[in-house]
């Protein structure tokens, strides 16, 4: 019996740590991608503000956590009793999280 | 000696939140990787396994601390805009720091990286507490979650890294002061 077999024969389902992990990679991304929409467009960065003395970072940032957790909410809800392909979560996972680094950092983001 | 609320604030964000945070993240690793080792007795010890939900949700609201507090406290005080005619731009960091070539580039990449980035860590030391938490000791049996728990603690401990370095330099460039003044100790009188 291989590594993948034994592990789904004995543990329990992976889907809402599934979840868990691909909705992070989400949230974290859309942190990178938000702030970048704000930078760009005027009118989104005036939305964004919904805390005037910290600026548009309050928006970015709220929104970012709210589609994180409604994500992880949405997943977990669809996935939480099934066994799930986990090395491609992971894969996207990190390819999200990789670029939401890359992302935040001002001279690639400033590229966009 | 004194500190002004602005500083103790800071100090609090930084020495306090954010550097503990950057201590227990060795620690996380070692121990997500230690317990839960397939062959590894160690999680099989109940106050073992309790100790490391507990570690981690600790962790995790330290990095919420050190995220609400940086945003919504300290940056205000940080961007603020001087009024016009404003003589010392001392107890405005960014104008301060935006006011000399020399010195611009640690708000325009040091604090525009630090305040997006560090929004990461809360995020993904979250998801790892949760998982942990809810899988424990079945952690064991899921090589490929391991791996992915130990890549997000592992970038948070990177990102609030970054956030850390550049707080400290953007202090040092353009301390975040002033406000009420608290005493902590009188000097000796000659």
């Amino acid at each position: 019996m291989n590594n993948s077999a034994s592990e789904a024969l004995h543990a329990r389902p992976n889907g809402s740590a599934a979840a868990a992990i691909l909705s992070a990679g989400i949230g974290v991304l859309s942190v990178a991608i938000l702030a970048i929409v704000a930078d760009q467009s005027p009118t989104f960065k005036n939305l964004m503000v919904i805390y005037k003395p910290t600026g548009a970072l309050s928006g970015v940032t709220t929104l970012a956590v709210l589609l994180w957790l409604v994500t992880w909410g949405l997943l977990n809800w669809r996935w939480r009793k099934k066994i799930v392909p986990l090395t491609q979560v992971n894969l996207a996972a990190f390819v999200l999280l990789g670029l939401s680094v890359l992302l935040t950092f001002p001279p690639i983001a400033d590229l966009f | 000696m004194e500190i002004t609320t602005r500083s103790l604030w800071t100090l609090i964000h930084g020495m306090g939140f954010g550097a503990l945070y950057l201590l227990a993240c060795s620690g996380a690793v070692v121990e997500i990787y230690r317990s839960y080792y397939p062959g590894d007795r160690a999680s099989e010890n109940h106050v073992t396994d309790q100790l490391l939900k507990v570690y981690l949700v600790v962790m995790a609201a330290l990095a919420w601390l050190a995220v609400l507090s940086g945003t919504y406290i300290i940056y205000p005080w940080y961007r603020a805009v001087a009024p016009a005619g404003t003589a010392s731009l001392a107890d405005f960091p960014q104008r301060l720091l935006q006011s000399n070539p020399e010195t611009s580039g640690w708000h325009s990449v040091g604090m525009e990286w630090k305040e997006h980035v560090a929004w990461l860590v809360p995020i993904s030391i979250t998801m790892a507490a949760v998982v942990v938490i809810q899988y424990g000791k079945d952690l064991r049996h899921h090589r490929a979650l391991r791996s992915a728990l130990l890549a997000f603690v592992s970038v948070s401990f990177l990102s609030a890294g970054i956030a850390g370095f550049l707080g400290a330099m953007l202090n040092k460039n353009a301390p975040v002061d002033g406000g009420p003044v608290i005493p902590i100790l009188h000097g000796e009188r000659r």
